[in-house]
């Protein structure tokens, strides 16, 4: 004896927030039915286990054939099937499209192609996130990635308009299409400490001034590409550190403004060089893939390391960034100080956000 | 060529893939409207083509714009082979050929495969140009306006209400002919969907047709329903109760009702005194079974007449039993009666309309399919159901009722067996609203009702050549008026205990009354209502042809005895006396038959307080026996008296408050009652009450008493802050919000083999109680709320398995009850103001009658042994207990309103037009499309009916596992056509449907092909609403709320 068939429909569908975010995180029905009873689903209505069970696998159902408009967002508010108010419709997309960011962290930087995803057993293992939520969100990455690769204008109001998704996340979209679109080196040991909100605002910050899109948002390609004659603009800074003058000057000038205002004087002192050395290299080397790749472990190795190992405090950096950048504008013979403040301002925020233990 | 349709196709969007290498479809549109065809142009390589074709022009008859359907067909062009379908829509152009419904037909509609289901959307333009029709014999009746609601629809206002329609039409079922063997399961579905509108649009014509003939230009209370016999053919036939309506222009609430043309002619005729049971009267004919003639013994109970269609000519003799004939020969015959049939399919009714309410009446029969020979005429199917309705009218009468409200018909088929059933409830009906009929100069002479106006403002109608004579008031209290009895109170056709009304002290009324038609909203209601449901299961030998017939009609009496005795012990367990909405569905099966009793209990202030449930056991020597007995007992007042508290039962005082009139000494009485049901334990006392049956006795010496006590106390109550009735409203509730939930929710349960009676029982009753748990369950976010118009059907889709389907609206309601006192006496007031008015003006109109004093004669015939059995002790005599409580039907006042009539006024035409012309304004995002079972929507008003809808859809797979097993596939299915019922009404430019109903829901799986098959049919109203709070703004900006409306943002 047993029920063969069980179904409710509602003229506008009726759908469980709860439920919803417990299909999402991949659940099974019983998993689900045994959680919503621990939260004492029971008390409500008298319910019993056989009827929390029904309405558990009919919601789950009803998701299930929601999943297929979910994944093109804007179908959803013109299709006939399901009769859905607007604001649930906007709840369904938003939790639809939100992520784990332990899981987002573990996936960033890698390509969005079919191999990764047999790592995702893996990343499911690692996070403790049910294989069939890493699927979901990988998927998401991927639909997400390959929408907005081919089109033309900025990138967050790209994934907005496609995806009718919030600002905050879109961002967090951006991000992840945008580390996947440039291949960052995220994985690195040296860079595990750093989560994926670190990586997120960093990319903000790319995307905000380094990219085509930055400076004209009708361009014809992906605006999440840097902008090639910027990179390129940028190996005119190495004289900074070639010319042994302007390096001198610099140091002085910085030096002037710092004493007794850090506690890290005598190490910014001696250190100075090397630092200044490690910044310019790094901005004079972004025109190459490999090294332009590297540039988060870059930072990490060249200045965040050097820094932490000397005890520098977060105010610290600030402090000497801001006049090691500012300074810059008394050297009379640089010349490109439009292209320094363009870089500085992007890599002196990435390296304050990097900056934790 | 009385009309020219136009269709435009405009464009496509959501198209599936056609092509896998382009991913891309090359889509274009056939247009086909009977045998002509057009063609859009082939849109290449788009999923969203945009055709924007030239209006393509049918001109045809307006028969045809009647019967077909205009059949849209999106194809994918391939230039090697031939083009794939991709699927269809199917447009009713009925609604457009009544000028006061649509105008156009415009929007996105789902294109549907019976196979894939919805696959993309279509957007067309539809328009009809009739030119005036000078053919006097013309076939078609276009214009005639078709409503399912039951009651007047809300902007119209009835002159006449002529009667009862009916028609049916036969053919043979495509999926049965021998073609279907060669062609490809799409193909067989839609020549069987197309077979099907066709049917419907000719059905609606031929009883359009039937309208006209009346003089209507309405049909209200439309119910089509098909029954698929298998091999011996498609049934289509419709039931309705045809209308003049005229449609309201000015404020209704002080509307005057219209002057009947001419003055009453049709009274009741004398009760006669050929056996009835409430509920459940019939007679039977040809083989009368041993079991049966037993307990009909002193009066007769449903045994189904048994007819085998192979024997005799159709079998359309011995339809009475030989007294009731004779009986009804001495009858005079009044107006109604000489109409071939007194029903009316309305369950709400105008003001004034519903006078007195006799009881449930109902006929069913057992019937052996054969093929239909020739489907031009259908006569056999015909036959059938000419004598059914002969029995209810035969049944009614014995009431002392000349007509028959609230009336349905319905079949189950299993094979080659088929029960048709028929229900209704007797009721005395008011003259006004009632042309002359067919009354022939002398009949009326002899027949000229009398009205007697005494002191008081009451009439007192007779019949002056009929023996008895019936007392009735009308309108004293508009709130209890339609429970006084239409008998003759010494001449009770049923044995019935009479007391003076509560209310009015001046007329009787049973202590039990059983009706299918709606909760009168002027009705004296103590409390709140309840769903009562009834449930039963029996077991049955498989057998083939007449025996299997002889086998089914053997069980049903049993059947229908044992639904009335638990609908009883419930309704009093709830300390209720009265049910509405009474809806009895048998179901049978190959090796079971089914019974689903459902009602709206309520507590009538007017009738008496119901007496407790005392159980007695056969042999009161032993002690533990006893003990056990008594903690029955006590269990069961125990809860009779949580119920009273539950459901804010607390007569007579507040009775009396409310009335103000005087109470005399049966009050008394009542107390004595309610202590003496709430004194437990009190063996003893069974015998005093017994005769005085102030108590109903339920024995348990035999099995089955105790599982019915088990039953009753089984049923777990409702959880706190719902309430649930399958009424249109629930009494004590008034403040509806706007929001609305409908839905429907289908299970199927397999059962193990060798199942006894009991254990079957439990395991349906517990099927619909945990359905009815999982629904509280599902909308407990819209508490506090009540589930209105739960309709369940259940059905045998095949041996081992029982299917129940329930469609019904749940609406939340606010909690203040100070807000809905006031609310509730201020429409007491309006109600009984217009009451008055009706008055006065009947008055006049039927002081022209010639009148003379009713003659009070009683005459004593028939089988009055009425008491006779109080101490029986077998199964028998306790059903007769049982039906003398239940005996007591209920008759309804004469003033009838609903609350929502009030609220409903109409709107200046001004105003339906700018909202009509600001359709288009809803633009690219899907309109909110309401749907409900009831006739209203809470807090709006309808201000236009925009035709029937009437869909029907097969849906087939043979990917089973793939859609997600056969729950996946049936949700997806339900779901597509609540879209396209949807999309439909919006293409109409309405923004709800009324009166909705699944009214088929055909199941069948084959896990092991994986494949499985679905038929829906589903029915209503298409209206625009507008909200009342916007309504307020109108004047000011009426295109802005207009906008709204059909935008609809709130969250239902």
């Amino acid at each position: 004896m047993s029920m063969e068939l069980d179904v409710f429909v509602g003229n506008t569908t009726v759908l469980d927030q709860d439920v919803y975010q417990l299909w999402l995180d991949g659940h099974t029905v019983s998993d689900a039915v045994r959680i919503r009873m621990e939260a004492g689903a029971l008390q409500e209505c008298e319910a019993n286990a056989e009827v929390l069970h029904s309405d558990t696998t009919d919601q789950f159902r009803t998701f299930q054939m929601c999943e297929r408009l979910l994944q093109s967002p804007s179908k959803v508010a013109n299709q006939l099937l399901f009769q859905i108010p607007p604001h649930r419709q906007t709840m369904l997309i938003e939790r639809y499209y939100e992520f784990d960011s332990v899981f987002a962290r573990e996936v960033l930087g890698k390509k969005l192609s079919k191999g990764t995803k047999k790592d995702l057993d893996d990343i499911s293992s690692k996070t403790g996130i049910a294989l069939k939520s890493c699927r979901r969100q990988f998927d998401n990455f991927k639909r997400v990635f390959k929408v907005v690769e081919e089109l033309k204008g900025p990138l967050v109001e790209n994934i907005q308009r496609h995806f009718l998704l919030s600002d905050v996340l879109a961002r967090d979209y951006a991000a992840i299409v945008f580390f996947a679109n440039s291949r960052f080196e995220a994985g690195k040991r040296k860079l595990q400490y750093l989560s994926f909100q670190d990586f997120a605002f960093c990319a903000g910050q790319l995307i905000s001034y380094w990219t085509v899109g930055a400076v004209d948002n009708m361009m014809e390609d992906l605006d999440v590409d840097l902008e090639k004659d910027f990179l390129h603009d940028l190996k005119d800074l190495k004289v900074l550190v070639n010319d042994k003058d302007m390096l001198d000057q610099h140091k002085s000038l910085v030096c002037a403004q710092l004493r007794g205002k850090i506690k890290v004087f005598s190490e910014m002192e001696a250190n100075f060089k090397n630092l200044s050395r490690a910044l310019v290299n790094i901005a004079s080397k972004l025109t190459h893939t490999k090294d332009f790749r590297d540039l988060f472990i870059d930072l990490v190795e060249k200045l965040i390391e050097p820094c932490r190992s000397d005890k520098w405090t977060i105010g610290d950096l600030r402090l000497f960034l801001k006049h090691y950048s500012s300074s810059v504008h008394m050297l009379e013979a640089f010349r490109h100080q439009v292209i320094w403040d363009r870089y500085m301002s992007v890599i002196k925020s990435c390296i304050l956000k990097m900056y934790h233990d | 060529m009385p009309g020219r349709l136009k269709a435009k196709i405009v464009a496509g969007r959501h198209l599936p893939v056609m092509d896998r290498a382009s991913d891309l479809t090359d889509a274009f549109v056939e247009v086909k409207f009977g045998n002509t065809t057009f063609k859009t142009d082939v849109y290449p390589k788009s999923l969203n083509p945009q055709w924007n074709s030239e209006w393509f022009k049918f001109e045809v008859d307006d028969e045809d714009l009647q019967d077909e359907p205009l059949q849209i067909t999106v194809l994918d062009h391939d230039t090697y082979s031939a083009n794939d379908a991709i699927g269809k829509v199917y447009i009713d152009i009925d609604p457009l050929l009544c000028s006061e419904a649509a105008t156009v037909i415009s929007g996105w509609l789902p294109i549907y495969d019976t196979i894939h289901g919805i696959r993309g959307e279509i957007n067309v333009l539809v328009k009809v140009d009739l030119f005036n029709d000078l053919n006097r014999f013309r076939q078609s009746s276009c214009g005639v306006k078709f409503f399912c609601t039951t009651s007047i629809p809300r902007c119209y206002r009835a002159i006449m209400v002529h009667g009862f329609v009916e028609e049916l039409v036969v053919n043979e079922d495509p999926e049965y002919q021998w073609i279907d063997r060669i062609r490809t399961p799409r193909a067989s579905n839609e020549a069987r969907q197309r077979l099907i509108f066709l049917m419907s649009g000719e059905l609606q014509r031929k009883i359009g047709l039937k309208v006209l003939e009346m003089g209507g230009n309405a049909v209200v209370g439309y119910l089509q329903c098909f029954d698929l016999e298998g091999e011996s053919g498609l049934v289509v036939r419709a039931i309705g109760t045809a209308c003049t309506l005229e449609k309201i222009s000015t404020f209704p609430a002080t509307a005057t009702h219209p002057n009947n043309s001419s003055p009453s002619k049709d009274m009741k005729d004398s009760p006669q005194a050929a056996p009835s049971t409430l509920g459940c009267r019939s007679t039977h004919s040809s083989p009368v079974h041993s079991a049966s003639s037993r307990l009909s013994q002193g009066f007769s109970i449903s045994v189904p007449t048994l007819l085998f269609s192979g024997m005799g000519s159709g079998g359309s003799a011995g339809k009475e039993a030989g007294p009731l004939k004779a009986l009804l020969k001495q009858q005079t015959q009044s107006a109604l009666e000489q109409r071939e049939y007194p029903f009316f399919t309305l369950t709400i009714f105008p003001p004034g309309f519903l006078l007195h309410v006799g009881g449930v009446v109902s006929a069913r029969s057992v019937k052996l399919l054969d093929r239909i020979h020739n489907p031009d005429e259908p006569e056999t199917r015909d036959a059938w159901w000419e004598e059914i309705r002969q029995e209810i009218k035969s049944h009614a009468k014995a009431l002392g009722c000349h007509a028959v409200v609230g009336y349905s018909e319905s079949t189950s088929i299993c094979e080659e067996v088929c029960i048709l059933s028929a229900s209704g409830t007797a009721a005395i009906l008011s003259s006004r609203f009632m042309q002359d009929g067919p009354l022939d100069t002398e009949h009326r002479l002899s027949q000229q009702p009398l009205c007697v106006f005494s002191a008081g403002s009451e009439r007192v109608e007779g019949d002056m050549g009929s023996s008895a004579s019936l007392g009735f008031e009308e309108v004293v209290s508009p709130g209890c008026g339609f429970c006084h009895i239409p008998y003759d109170e010494l001449n009770i056709p049923f044995p019935a205990q009479l007391t003076y009304c509560y209310c009015c002290r001046r007329y009787k009324v049973p202590d039990v009354l059983f009706t299918t038609i709606d909760l009168p909203t002027e009705a004296n209601v103590t409390g709140k209502g309840c769903l009562i449901q009834a449930r039963l299961c029996r077991t049955k030998k498989k057998a083939q042809g007449e025996g299997n017939a002889m086998a089914i009609s053997n069980l049903l009496p049993f059947l229908e005895y044992e639904l009335h005795t638990q609908l009883m012990n419930k309704l009093k367990l709830r300390g209720m006396n009265a049910l509405f909405g009474l809806r009895i569905q048998i179901s049978v099966g190959e090796t079971m038959l089914l019974g689903l009793a459902s009602a709206t209990g309520v507590y009538l202030t007017a009738l008496p307080s119901p007496g407790g449930i005392q159980i007695a056991g056969k042999t009161p020597s032993d002690i533990t026996y006893e003990q056990h007995i008594s903690n029955m007992q006590k269990k069961i007042n125990d809860t009779i008296t949580k119920n009273k508290e539950q459901y804010e039962i607390n007569p007579p005082e507040v009775v009396e408050e409310i009335i103000g009139s005087p109470i005399p000494e049966p009050r008394q009485r009542s107390r004595l009652f309610r202590s003496h049901s709430e004194s437990s334990d009190e063996v003893s006392e069974i015998d005093l009450s017994h005769g005085k049956k102030d108590a109903f006795v339920l024995e348990i010496d035999d099995t089955d008493a105790v599982e019915d006590i088990h039953a009753l106390l089984t049923d777990s109550p409702t959880p706190a802050g719902f309430y649930s009735c399958n009424t249109e409203i629930m009494p004590g509730i008034q403040n509806w919000t706007s929001a609305i939930q409908m839905f429907t929710s289908v299970r199927v349960f397999r059962l193990n083999a060798n199942l006894t009676n009991q254990g079957l029982n439990k395991i349906f009753s517990d099927l619909c109680e945990n359905l009815l748990k999982s629904l509280y369950f599902k909308l407990r976010s819209m508490v506090p709320c009540c589930l209105c118009h739960l309709n369940f059907t259940v059905a045998i889709p095949e041996d081992e398995l029982i299917q129940v389907a329930v469609t019904a609206v749940a609406m939340s309601f606010d909690k203040e009850q100070t807000l809905e006192n006031g609310k509730r006496s201020g429409e007491k007031t309006l109600i009984k103001a217009i009451t008055e008015n009706d008055e006065q003006l009947q008055f006049n109109l039927e002081l022209n009658a010639e009148s003379s004093s009713p003659n009070p004669l009683g005459s004593p015939k028939g089988l009055s042994e009425v008491g006779s059995h109080p101490s029986a002790r077998d199964r028998c005599s306790s059903w007769i207990e049982q039906l003398k409580l239940k005996a007591h039907t209920i008759r309804r006042g004469s003033v009838k309103t609903t609350s929502s009539m009030e609220k409903a006024s109409p709107l200046p035409e001004g105003r339906s037009r700018s909202l009509r012309s600001n359709r288009s304004y809803s633009g690219s995002s899907v309109a909110v499309v309401k749907m409900t079972p009831l006739s209203f929507i809470p807090g709006a008003k309808i201000i236009k009916y925009l035709g029937i809808i009437n869909m029907f859809f097969i849906r087939e797979t043979s990917s089973l596992r793939e859609e997600g097993g056969v729950s996946g596939f049936l949700h997806t299915f339900i779901a597509e056509v609540f879209a396209m019922v949807r999309a439909h009404v919006a293409a109409l430019g309405g923004n709800a449907v009324v009166s909705y109903s699944m009214k088929e829901c055909v199941f069948m799986e084959n896990p092991n092909k994986n494949q499985a098959q679905c038929l829906i049919n589903v029915s209503g109203d298409a209206v625009i609403f507008v909200r009342e709070s916007e309504l307020e703004l109108t004047s000011v900006q009426p295109q802005s709320a207009t906008t709204q409306t059909s935008n609809g943002g709130e969250g239902t």
